[in-house]
């Protein structure tokens, strides 16, 4: 296995992030930020509590899953789509390693960027609205699973996309009305019974139910089906990696 | 080497780039591929480097199969492409040493030291490479190939667009590299490149390789050699006893033209210019020259198309 060669991706992604701070680091904290201000502090205290939280507070978990869902996509998918654009994957596909090795590497540093995103979110969000966390230990999982997921995801488009249009168009159009009408900011017992079974299609609902549970308790479905539903995703993204490896396509001709 | 099998890759779209090429390289050697824009050279660099998978045939790097093998044949294999494909925002020092950990090299300092100091880019190591020339992303791509200590080094089209100093620095480290014992396939269309440093060439022309020889013996297996002798006055007609001898004249009437091989024992130069006085002509000038690698190279690839 080519350690090195992993780490030397990694690094060097990594070293992307630390040289565009304010646009892949701080823009994205600031805007989750703002809407704690605005849906936390002044509309919030008009807003009715959901099972027994503030609003301010039951956003919060939907909010970083926003963030670092919209996050892992676009890190990953810019991080494998810019080489192939530049022209500059041709060192990576003529270097000695495997396929894997280069997702670890890629897909490794964009999920470490958005969890990092993820926590000073949540660390900012504890000054506008009081939060609790029940069960720390899955709340770091549910994290740290999803934006793996989600850099998976991304690093999908990435390799799909062959313009700059197509990369943005899955995260703009599929993925941030899914997180939106997934529960971000409401409770699913709140729709009509009819959408409410339309809403359990939409695999968003499941990660950020799961990732509330891990905070208030609350769920709108049982943590077991959350898990499982990351999971699943997690299979198929990889699924779908392992057969543009095997095939090469859209980066070997 | 590198030994080439029956290597075959056709396009999606149909387009066959390579077509049942076989080739071998030895050990050490500088080997020049030759061939017009179009003619698959970059294919068939990019099959070896694993960027562009086959559809047919087999390529062994140091005895290893490119793809079975692809860790041990891509570690002996530097490549420099052909377009300035580099990183605008990092540093030549930066990208280095990313190009080692690539290759699954531990960090060392020296080694990029010594690369980007051989390559006269020292003084920009901590420079952004979006603000380096052109001449110097040419260079850098050549160390991220070096830093990693190939042996095989391929040069894709090396000194395409480079001022003169640039191209005679390249040839001379090709040189050097040569007697580090570096195996170096190179691609041009400069013809005078292929005759200045390679040991032998392969001409390539839509997808075929044509052939393979030992540069000097290729040049003189197909070299022609042609006497011209200028006259003092035009000339309105060949008079037939030069006819006959094999004389022909030169569009500008200024002129007649004898061709023959150089090795052909039968060439009686001395004749031939007796044979022009006693028809009366008046000789100025008489020179000899010999074919170039570029004559020889339009011949060959007029023939095949």
């Amino acid at each position: 296995m080519n350690v090195r060669g992993m780490w030397a991706i990694y690094t060097f992604e990594m070293s992307r992030t630390k040289r565009t701070i304010t646009q892949s680091v701080v823009s994205p904290v600031l805007s989750t930020v703002l809407y704690f201000v605005v849906f936390g502090g002044a509309i919030g205290s008009r807003i009715e509590s959901v099972g027994g939280i503030s609003y301010g507070a039951f956003i919060v978990p939907g909010l970083i899953m926003l963030s670092i869902m919209t996050q892992s996509l676009s890190n990953a998918s810019f991080g494998i789509y810019f080489p192939r654009f530049s022209g500059t994957i041709y060192e990576v596909l003529s270097s000695p390693m495997s396929f894997w090795e280069a997702t670890v590497g890629y897909v490794g540093a964009a999920a470490t960027k958005s969890l990092l995103i993820g926590l000073i979110t949540l660390a900012t969000a504890g000054f506008f609205v009081p939060i609790q966390i029940a069960h720390p230990f899955w709340m770091l999982a549910f994290l740290i699973l999803t934006t793996i997921t989600f850099s998976l995801f991304g690093f999908l488009i990435g390799i799909w996309a062959d313009g700059f249009e197509k990369l943005q168009l899955i995260p703009l159009l599929v993925v941030t009305p899914m997180v939106f009408l997934g529960g971000a900011f409401y409770s699913i017992d709140m729709l009509p019974s009819a959408w409410q079974t339309v809403t359990m299609f939409n695999p968003v609902v499941y990660l950020i139910s799961g990732f509330r549970w891990s905070f208030y308790e609350i769920s709108d479905v049982s943590v077991g089906i959350s898990l499982l539903m990351v999971m699943l995703f997690m299979g198929i993204c990889l699924a779908l990696i392992a057969w543009i490896f095997k095939t090469g396509y859209r980066l070997k001709q | 080497m590198i030994e080439i099998t029956n290597l075959g890759k056709q396009y999606a779209s149909g387009f066959v780039a390579l077509n049942n090429i076989n080739l071998s390289v030895k050990k050490g050697e500088i080997l020049a591929l030759l061939g017009p824009n179009g003619a698959g050279k970059t294919t068939l660099i990019s099959t070896i480097c694993g960027i562009v998978n086959p559809t047919s045939g087999s390529v062994t790097v140091g005895g290893f199969d490119i793809i079975k093998n692809y860790r041990q044949t891509r570690s002996l294999i530097g490549l420099v492409p052909q377009e300035l494909t580099t990183d605008a925002f990092e540093t030549p020092w930066n990208n280095l040493t990313f190009s080692r950990g690539l290759f699954g090299l531990p960090r060392n300092p020296q080694v990029v030291e010594k690369v980007l100091k051989d390559l006269s880019l020292w003084d920009k190591k901590d420079d952004r490479i979006m603000t380096l020339s052109g001449g110097m992303k040419r260079r850098l791509l050549i160390a991220k190939a070096l830093v990693h200590e190939p042996q095989v080094l391929f040069l894709d089209e090396p000194t395409a667009g480079v001022d003169v100093t640039l191209r005679q620095d390249m040839w001379r480290m090709v040189d050097e590299l040569r007697n580090q014992g570096v195996t170096i396939v190179l691609t041009t269309h400069y013809i005078e490149e292929a005759e200045a440093i390679a040991d032998r060439i392969g001409v390539i022309s839509g997808g075929k390789l044509l052939l393979v020889e030992d540069k000097q013996l290729l040049m003189s297996r197909m070299g022609q050699k042609q006497l011209k002798v200028e006259l003092m006055e035009c000339l309105d007609t060949m008079p037939t006893v030069l006819a006959e001898q094999g004389f022909c004249l030169a569009e500008d009437s200024l002129s007649i033209v004898y061709h023959y091989d150089k090795d052909a024992p039968e060439v009686d130069i001395a004749g031939l210019l007796q044979s022009v006085s006693s028809a009366g002509l008046g000789v100025k000038d008489i020179h000899t020259q010999k074919s170039s690698l570029e004559e020889i190279f339009v011949d060959l690839v007029e023939d095949a198309a």
